[in-house]
């Protein structure tokens, strides 16, 4: 290439040749192999680790293979991997169920308590700043972190939750996280610590962006706050609300760290999630790639409403420019 | 659902005249709502900085007396910090952190600069179908990673390194390449939207004084996206510093795990005792929570960034 890069060095008198089209500079060969560069390399990684991976796993998702004895051991098996997680694995159902739990209660309890965070620190009260703070705090933590320092609040014997309560001999102590009819929702209790704060944030973002005299309009029509916030503020904040729902979907979807350091990385009952099990399908002594594949197409055929609403909600605005 | 909105005070105000705050200068006069919502705020954050505490206080209490008085009691035999130095010695929290800087380092550079790359390519050159590749970029990002983990497991130990013997499963470079990939969507997404607010005139101006694309991408576009790259570079920080997924899945051998992931590994290592692990932890979140204190800002815009113009 470097013999012709000096050739075209004035890519800028070419504009004005081609006035329909003014807004794509003519560019030099050196230019365009640069573009190429700048293009291909991030898409071909993408390709390769992203999208590959989603496209194989639909295909092997159809197909029966222990990861032994090369590609050649996959063998097709149509449905049978679908069929057996609706009828046969015990595991399936309570997954499906606990990721809906999940997902309810992000929708139901942390995002409208993130957003009240975020409607009582808009509005300026004394201390808005502490409270942030402190409220944000978890956001910045890890989950597997998290899933440790409450460890120590679920701790049968020694614990803050059961000191409080008085359930700390050995007869009567509750196990917050062995429990299968109470480890999801003490689970759930953590992941809310945390997500609440990001609804917060994502909200704050929106609250700012209202502007003040839509208000003021409403207040000067008689509204109070209370309708004045759902009449009027929040359909203003619709993209915020998208993209809280989205991630809200999206990381009810992703739940796995928390779960993962709760258990040690094993499947405990009332713990199981479409997520936890997909990987115990790749990691476990005896791998059946088929079947995991099959569990994380759920996942996958899930998250496909979240994102399309997302990227509708997002380019809508640039095809109108 | 709103049942845990209106109980709070937000609503009482209703029954107060709002027209009567209306016209004082003082804007939030003190009324029942703001009394009520001060409460429920003070009731939160104490809720929400005990289990931190609570964490910090075990931590801080030798393992003798905290098996004998449980976690809630007073600090019999005094606190230490012996906890803490132990995660160092017996639990090699500092290889980890070495390990953790080996991959975020390089993930949060090389992203920044492909992603970059990508936006200005995409919102600079008005060719077909760069919208579909914006789309396929930012699509790729929002898949839940265990959607894609199975034939990314197999491909990490099939792909070959230049050592002998070396697949990318299990090492740095693994870590880094996922990383980055996965990471890629996002900061696409966030700077094609900033890249696209800098007038075309500046573009033009540059074409004119002959710059050639190379210049008008590092030397021109990079200085004028500092403050959507420094939010970016804030949260890709914590948030590679922060993953757990792809370390405990695309790593087998413990002494190579980031910190996070390692934690996992310290949790068996000392499964008997609790305060060390609490103090370890407590360890691994120091620099997300340094992130914190230091650049609050550029975190908050950072994720406002990925939103506001959603």
């Amino acid at each position: 290439m470097s013999a012709e890069v000096k050739a075209t060095p004035t890519p800028a008198a070419a504009p004005a040749t081609k006035r329909r089209r003014r807004r794509i500079p003519v560019l030099s060969r050196r230019d365009r192999v640069l573009v190429l560069i700048m293009v291909a390399v991030p898409l071909l990684a993408d390709l390769m680790f992203v999208w590959g991976p989603a496209i194989a796993t639909v295909g092997l998702s159809f197909a029966d293979w222990d990861n032994l004895g090369g590609l050649g051991n996959i063998h097709y098996t149509g449905v049978d991997n679908y069929r057996f997680a609706a009828t046969v694995d015990p595991q399936f159902w309570p997954a499906v169920l606990h990721n809906v739990i999940w997902l309810l209660v992000f929708i139901g309890i942390a995002s409208p308590l993130g957003m009240l965070f975020a409607v009582i620190i808009d509005r300026n009260i004394k201390g808005s700043r502490i409270y942030q703070s402190v409220l944000f705090l978890p956001v910045m933590l890890s989950l597997a972190l998290i899933g440790i320092i409450w460890e120590l609040i679920y701790s049968p014997n020694y614990g803050l939750l059961n000191t409080l309560l008085g359930h700390t001999s050995d007869s009567n102590s509750i196990d917050w996280l062995g429990n299968p009819h109470l480890n999801l929702w003490a689970v759930l209790v953590e992941a809310s610590w945390r997500q609440a704060g990001y609804v917060m944030v994502l909200y704050l973002a929106g609250l700012k962006a209202v502007d003040p005299s839509l208000r003021e309009a409403a207040a000067l029509d008689g509204a109070g706050p209370w309708s004045t916030f759902w009449r009027v503020v929040f359909p203003v904040m619709r993209p915020f609300n998208i993209v809280v729902l989205v991630v809200t979907v999206i990381e009810s979807l992703r739940a796995y760290d928390l779960i993962y350091i709760t258990t040690k990385g094993t499947v405990l009952p009332g713990l199981e999630l479409l997520s936890m099990l997909v990987t115990q399908y790749i990691l476990g002594q005896t791998q059946r790639i088929g079947y995991g594949s099959a569990l994380a197409v759920v996942l996958l055929a899930v998250s496909v409403v979240p994102i399309t609403i997302f990227l509708r909600n997002a380019f809508r605005r640039e095809d109108a420019r | 659902m709103s049942a845990a909105t209106p109980d709070v005070g937000l609503d009482v105000p209703r029954t107060l005249d709002p027209l009567a705050s209306a016209p004082e200068t003082r804007r939030r006069p003190t009324s029942f709502g703001t009394v009520a919502a001060t409460a429920f705020m003070i009731v939160m954050t104490v809720l929400w900085i005990v289990p931190i505490l609570f964490a910090l206080y075990v931590a801080l209490r030798p393992i003798s007396s905290t098996a004998t008085y449980g976690y809630v009691s007073l600090p019999h035999g005094g606190l230490t910090f012996s906890n803490f130095t132990d995660a160092f010695t017996q639990g090699q929290i500092g290889h980890y952190f070495v390990n953790t800087v080996i991959i975020t380092v390089p993930t949060v550079i090389v992203a920044l600069v492909l992603a970059s790359a990508v936006a200005f390519v995409l919102t600079r050159l008005h060719f077909r179908g760069a919208i579909f590749l914006l789309i396929l970029f930012t699509a790729g990002n929002l898949l839940p990673q265990q959607a894609i983990i199975t034939p990314l497991y197999w491909l990490f130990t099939q792909l070959e390194l230049p050592i002998p013997g070396a697949v990318l499963y299990n090492t740095y470079l693994g870590l880094i390449v996922i990383n980055v990939t996965f990471q890629l969507g996002f900061c696409v997404f966030v700077l094609s939207n900033y890249m696209r607010s800098i007038p075309d005139e500046i573009y033009e101006a540059a074409r004119v004084d002959g710059a050639d694309l190379w210049t008008q991408w590092w030397r021109l576009t990079l200085p004028l996206c500092r403050p959507a790259l420094a939010a970016l570079a804030t949260l890709l920080t914590t948030w590679v510093y922060n993953d757990f997924f792809w370390a405990t899945v695309l790593m087998s051998s413990g002494d190579k795990r980031p910190i996070t992931s390692a934690l996992n590994n310290l949790q068996g290592q000392f499964v008997s005792n609790q305060n060390t692990i609490a103090a370890a932890a407590l360890l691994a979140a120091i620099p997300t929570l340094v992130v914190y204190f230091v650049l609050q800002k550029q975190f908050i815009a950072g994720l406002s960034l990925g939103s506001a113009k959603g």
